[in-house]
């Protein structure tokens, strides 16, 4: 074969780490209970970390305002188990599908301007619907949030525990799926071009790549990752509140894919397990003072440049050539 | 000879200012055809007009026959009109193969493809293989583009241009800045390109314009002053007088 065969072969290749990683996250089905709650708070964060990434960490589109099609997806999947059907399937396609249509009607406001024109109207957008759930008790229920979630066996056949293993099970499987195709995703010739389009928008127009199509497809995708992830939660703890939509889960995932990394496929996982490890490790003995540690982490890791504090780590996982 | 780029009284206005002034140019099939003028001459801004970053004031703007002066840039590309930029615009930390791999994908596949991996499509490889062994790129395929030599990112820019098939290539000053050791490379590359593709010059370097072009036409406050060969034109009194001053060449 050809060198530039042989090398666009290598570049979609699976790498070691990738695999090791699933199934260690499988195999921490097999622990007795305990933990499952949280690694099912992971894997959601994860989703939602994965989806900011596409957007962010690929076409280069900042967003301060995710968490709308987070709640959207959220709220769908809530409404539909109380009302309709308590299939947990159903609602994580409803899910996904509400918020891909709020992602793409709103994919037309992020094509121009500035990253703070772009910041301001994604945070205004999450605003706007933040608070249409909150006008609308009746369908939300308002500050109480929508109570009498109830939901059915995953398959017909899998109930949700208490310890929540099936949630895990469920979250982590969507998790994987939704990564696998982001993972094609990426590696595309379409993958390929938001990632010339986020370092020179000018250039990806001169070698012929239509700049504002690949951008409006690319946020109705991450919409509709985003509204799974927020379809998982709603379904998992079986309560949605206003809080879905709240600034401050925008501005969380955001922090999450940037100590992960953004742009290389696993930094939102990355991002929420430290996030959430760190949260709750430093949680259990400053209660009240742990984000001062999640800020000081922050600021250094911006800082000083992630390369430099974990450089080798991301060389042995081969990815050190995009850091 | 058949005409497959031409402007019918182009203008753009900027407020006050005329940086094109109706200028009615024709590039002929296998044209090697230099445009060149004195810093301000509106080089800069007619190039932005042809390829569609700038919107015309009035004229149009003829390709392959067809009219499209109102087309979006990727459209223009993807007809066969593709540019290179005179300071570097390529993608630091992806390699000559991304960049290539990407320029043919867009071509081939129209580039929205997501389901294959890139280079699954049939003869994305091959034509990747094909234009980096034309521009001395076997080498450095893999390597971050910003830790290349610059004389080889410039022949990156040049090829990247190249792996969208054109029809016409408008070369922005494509040795600017290239230490001398590497120019030779450059030089012979662009000596190389493909009878049948068109090639319009934007230059300032007097040696390669009169090393390569048959046709030359020159541009002054924003109008064409002068067009025709090489020999003429370095003789011309206007040419000489506003753009060539005393260093006389040829």
């Amino acid at each position: 074969m050809d060198a530039a065969a042989l090398g666009l072969v290598r570049r979609a290749r699976w790498r070691w780490p990738e695999v090791v990683l699933w199934l260690l996250a499988y195999a921490a089905l097999l622990m007795p209970p305990g933990k499952f709650l949280i690694l099912n708070e992971i894997a959601i964060l994860a989703l939602f970390a994965l989806s900011l990434d596409l957007i962010l960490g690929y076409a280069g589109i900042v967003s301060l305002g995710h968490a709308a099609f987070f709640g959207v997806g959220a709220y769908t999947a809530g409404l539909l188990a109380k009302h309709v059907t308590g299939d947990p399937l159903a609602g994580l396609l409803l899910g996904a599908a509400v918020a891909t249509v709020v992602g793409f009607a709103t994919s037309l406001l992020v094509l121009r301007g500035s990253d703070l024109t772009r910041l301001m109207v994604t945070l205004g957008v999450a605003m706007v619907l933040g608070e249409i759930a909150n006008a609308l008790p009746g369908l939300s229920g308002g500050a109480d949030g929508l109570q009498g979630v109830t939901m059915g066996p995953l398959l017909g056949c899998f109930d949700f525990d208490l310890f929540g293993r099936t949630a895990y099970a469920y979250s982590l499987t969507t998790l994987f799926l939704f990564t696998l195709l982001a993972r094609r995703i990426v590696l595309s010739p379409f993958g390929l071009s938001l990632m010339a389009i986020r370092r020179n928008p000018l250039r990806a127009g001169a070698l012929g790549v239509p700049v504002n199509a690949r951008l409006i497809a690319v946020y109705t995708l991450a919409a509709a990752f985003a509204g799974t992830a927020g379809a998982l939660l709603a379904q998992t703890t079986a309560f949605v509140s206003l809080d879905v939509f709240e600034f401050h889960r925008s501005a969380d995932v955001l922090l999450v894919l940037i100590i992960g990394g953004a742009g290389w496929l696993y930094g939102g996982i990355a991002g929420a397990v430290i996030y959430t490890l760190l949260q709750d490790g430093i949680a259990a003995f400053t209660p009240q003072y742990w984000q001062f540690w999640i800020g000081l982490l922050l600021v250094a890791f911006v800082l000083v440049g992630r390369q430099r504090l974990v450089g080798g780590l991301y060389a042995m996982l081969g990815w050190a050539r995009r850091r | 000879m058949s005409v497959v780029l031409e402007t019918r009284s182009l203008t753009k206005r900027f407020g006050g200012l005329l940086a094109t002034d109706n200028v009615s140019f024709q590039l002929e099939r296998g044209a090697r055809q230099a445009l060149i003028g004195p810093n301000g001459a509106g080089k800069t801004t007619f190039v932005n007009l042809l390829t569609g970053v700038l919107p015309a004031s009035s004229g149009e703007i003829m390709l392959l026959g067809d009219r499209i002066t109102t087309l979006r840039p990727e459209a223009r590309v993807r007809r066969g009109l593709v540019r290179t930029f005179q300071i570097n615009q390529l993608f630091g930390d992806l390699t000559p193969l991304e960049t290539l791999a990407l320029a043919v994908s867009e071509r081939v596949s129209g580039g929205g493809e997501w389901r294959r991996r890139l280079g699954a499509v049939g003869s994305v490889p091959a034509e990747v293989e094909q234009v980096a062994g034309r521009f001395g790129l076997l080498d450095v395929l893999e390597r971050r583009t910003d830790t290349l030599p610059y004389g080889k990112q410039r022949l990156l820019e040049i090829a990247a241009a190249f792996a969208c098939a054109p029809q016409v290539l408008l070369l922005d000053e494509p040795a600017a800045g290239v230490p001398e050791a590497e120019r030779r490379d450059i030089l012979d590359a662009i000596a190389a390109l493909p009878e049948e593709v068109s090639v319009l010059l934007i230059e300032h370097d007097m040696d390669l314009v009169f090393s390569f072009a048959r046709r030359i036409s020159v541009l002054v406050d924003g109008a064409l002053l002068v067009e025709g060969e090489p020999e003429a034109i370095a003789k011309d009194a206007r040419v000489r007088a506003v753009y060539l001053g005393d260093e006389a060449h040829g």
